[in-house]
């Protein structure tokens, strides 16, 4: 009876398409935590995601996005949130608790006083400390070395392409330091319409030079493929090229411009108490200290630091020598001017 | 051929209309492309409309602030707004505060003037605080209050439709006095715009440049010309990215191009193809080319042999025919093949993003980086409202001169 068995394997497929077998996952415990993917997931992987799973039996999704926040917005204004945990930078986070995109965080689950002041906002948890530094390659500049930001706006002792993130943030910031601006006048300088305008002026004595960089994968294959003489980059990145490929390059801690970047619980996440759980165990110092095996930010649980080996803490922004020769990224700055001054750059970027 | 299509569709029509027929067999057909037209629907002019309305829609202040929106629709913009307005806007800034909604507002108002972000954030911290007359609670927290600038952007803003995305997209502006040019410093798009019919209009000619020899050859049936067609159709089956991507490896500075330069000794230094306009024209060009190609092709087909021999053996030489016989009856041909390349370039983004410098990025770019970096939808909309306007003209244009060349059937 070929027809009948037909029929009955055509019901049966049917019936597998509308009813999918997943009542398991259904009551399966889970949260989604979005991050920005490669090495940097993988140390948080390493970290947090596995030791929180084997403690609790809730399973952590992983999802990566370079732009992560149109994805939340858009999730909210459908009423369909799916993500529960994401990272971001401080004027994102800033901005993201004003506008309703973040849940404020349950700070009766972590001890403030355990974490560096920064760490601590509203809605973000403080997770890494890192910075836009400068680099080079030590294998292609030799003798006389870059030292200074200002050494990165000479082309003539040290000619060569640079790279340079696509962005106001820390670009505005390295080009008024170049300009003689003392780190501590930066973004007072840059608060006023001279100031701005004194910073492009000094971009523009680089601009035909630049290669402009998004993913903070760029900076390193940039130097290694030697496209730049010197690149600016998320300071991990540099430390992690040295220790992974053993690349001899050197980060210029003058002008060092740090922040924080933080955990932080979508508005009407589907696992909001989980999700807070998650991050508050990602604020010992013990993971922390393990996730710098991977990667080389700062931590923000003021014990990790003593864990970490000598060496590794001289790679950090947070090491007292490096910290001295920078500046903290000024986000309630950033908050009030990014708009206006993004809009400046594009049309700038353009001409 | 498009015109063919056209007017056989204006014939069916019309025959239709002569014989009276019953109404099921008229609406047989019309149940036959339902699903199209809902598919349409949903998928093409629903969206469209949606965007439409992203770029004037302004819901974010009379949502946030309804009772000062309220207050303010009647106030004459002179001055300070009366005391009941002050009140509202205790009552609404209490009210978004414990909404968690007051950075909204403390965004939008900061687009307008800098530095408006931490006046509501702070203010509004305080009104739980505030007792009557809130006129000299409001002054008491920051004197900006007691100006009337604040104000008249708050009654302006609290229009529920208003002109000022679809305004950026052209660089200009409401100011307090009126409709005025952005900062020169800031003016972005009406360059970009430039510049995106610039890019497409120079990838039509290169395409036409190149595109006709090679299809006059396609068409004369030579020997090899199948594989020719080959070549042509064989980027056509690759995926976009794919093609792109390829290009990159090209192009780059230590890419197969500049490689082989080198080695053979015809530049010593590498050349910059990539990251300029050079590259994105020669990328665009090669993957648009087969858009060229195609109808191209389709009208020289159809031209008769007859017809030009007949002209050259009444005397006419070979430039003669070309001009009065040959390229006229390709024109067709000619027209769809630009119209085609011209609208797809003009919505371009992969390509330029990939290939291009900060100069060459057109408007499809910026569509996105406002979508998607800034999260200012309703510039993004505006933008994109602008390139389907652009779309608009050209095709505008398009129906005029095809139908200018040749005369409606009648």
């Amino acid at each position: 009876m070929p027809t009948k068995r037909t029929t009955l394997g055509a019901l049966t497929l049917l019936a597998a398409c509308a009813f999918p077998a997943v009542p398991s996952e259904a009551q399966e415990h889970k949260i989604t935590v979005v991050s920005y993917g490669g090495a940097y997931t993988q140390s948080q992987r390493e970290a947090f995601y596995k030791p929180f799973t084997a403690a609790t039996g809730v399973r952590v999704q992983e999802e990566d996005a370079v732009e992560a926040w149109p994805q939340v917005k858009a999730q909210i204004e459908a009423g369909k949130v799916t993500w529960d945990v994401v990272n971001g930078e401080t004027a994102t986070i800033l901005q993201g608790c004003e506008t309703g995109l973040l849940e404020p965080f349950d700070w009766k689950l972590v001890d403030k006083s355990k974490l560096i002041p920064e760490a601590v906002t509203e809605c973000g948890v403080g997770g890494i400390v890192q910075a836009s530094v400068i680099a080079y390659d030590a294998d292609k500049i030799k003798g006389d070395t870059p030292k200074t930001v200002a050494d990165f706006w000479d082309l003539k002792k040290f000619p060569g392409k640079r790279g340079v993130r696509k962005t106001p943030i820390t670009t505005l910031e390295f080009a008024l330091m170049a300009d003689g601006v003392p780190h501590d006048k930066i973004y007072q300088v840059l608060a006023t319409k001279e100031g701005v305008d004194r910073a492009f002026r000094k971009l523009d004595e680089i601009k035909p030079s630049i290669v402009w960089w998004e993913s903070s994968s760029s900076p390193p294959q940039l130097l290694a493929d030697g496209e730049v003489a010197m690149t600016t980059s998320w300071n991990g990145r540099i430390t992690q090229a040295k220790r992974a490929d053993k690349k001899n390059f050197v980060i210029v801690w003058d002008g060092q411009n740090y922040d924080v970047d933080f955990w932080g619980v979508v508005k009407g996440a589907p696992n909001k108490e989980e999700a807070m759980k998650f991050i508050a165990s990602a604020t010992d110092p013990q993971k922390q200290a393990k996730q710098m095996d991977y990667v080389a930010y700062g931590p923000t649980a003021v014990a990790a630091m003593a864990i970490l080996p000598a060496d590794f803490a001289a790679e950090l922004p947070s090491s007292p020598a490096n910290l001295k020769q920078g500046i903290r990224n000024d986000a309630k700055f950033w908050a009030e001017h990014l708009e206006d001054l993004q809009a400046r750059f594009q049309a700038w970027l353009s001409k | 051929m498009m015109n063919q299509v056209a007017s056989l569709s204006r014939a069916g029509l019309s025959g239709a209309a002569r014989l009276p027929r019953p109404l099921g067999a008229r609406l047989g057909p019309a149940l036959l492309v339902a699903p199209l037209l809902v598919f349409l629907l949903i998928g093409y002019v629903l969206p469209i409309l949606g965007v439409l309305w992203r770029s004037i829609e302004n819901s974010e202040i009379p949502t946030e602030l309804p009772r000062t929106v309220e207050v303010l629709a009647s106030w004459d913009g002179r001055d300070l707004p009366p005391e009941a307005a002050f009140a509202a806007l205790r009552q609404d800034f209490a009210q978004a505060q414990t909404a968690r909604t007051i950075g909204i507002v403390a965004r939008r108002l900061n687009l307008v003037t800098i530095g408006y972000r931490t006046l509501i954030l702070s203010t509004a911290m305080k009104v739980q605080a505030m007792r009557p007359p809130y006129k000299e609670a409001f002054a008491a927290t920051d004197h900006r209050w007691n100006e009337a600038s604040i104000w008249i952007a708050l009654k302006r803003l609290g229009r529920p439709v208003a002109p000022d995305f679809l305004l950026a997209a052209v660089d200009l502006e409401e100011g307090e006095t009126g409709i005025r040019r952005v900062d020169p410093d800031r003016a972005i798009y009406l360059d970009v715009l430039w510049r995106t019919v610039e890019i497409s209009l120079s990838v039509c000619a290169l395409c036409l440049v190149l595109g006709l020899p090679l299809a006059f050859l396609i068409a004369s049936k030579a020997r090899w010309t199948n594989v020719l067609m080959t070549f042509v159709l064989l980027p056509f089956w690759m995926s976009l990215l794919a093609r792109t991507a390829a290009w990159v490896a090209l192009l780059q500075s230590q890419g197969l191009v500049n490689k082989l330069l080198v080695e053979l000794g015809v530049v010593a230094q590498p050349l910059a193809l990539m990251f300029n306009r050079a590259g994105v024209l020669i990328a665009m060009t090669h993957i648009l080319l087969p858009y060229m190609v195609l109808p191209l092709y389709a009208s020289m087909r159809a031209v008769p042999v007859e017809l030009v021999r007949a002209g050259l053996s009444l005397g006419a030489g070979p430039l003669t025919v070309l001009s009065r016989i040959y390229l006229p009856l390709i024109f067709p041909g000619i027209t769809a093949g630009s119209m085609l390349v011209i609208i797809l370039a003009l919505g371009y983004y992969i390509t330029p993003a990939l290939v291009g410098g900060t100069q060459d990025q057109m408007l499809s770019y910026f569509v996105a980086f406002n979508a998607s970096q800034v999260l200012n939808w309703g510039l993004a909309s505006a933008l994109a409202v602008l390139l389907l306007v652009a779309l608009a003209l050209l095709f505008a244009l398009y129906r005029l001169l095809s139908h200018g060349a040749r005369p409606e059937p009648a």
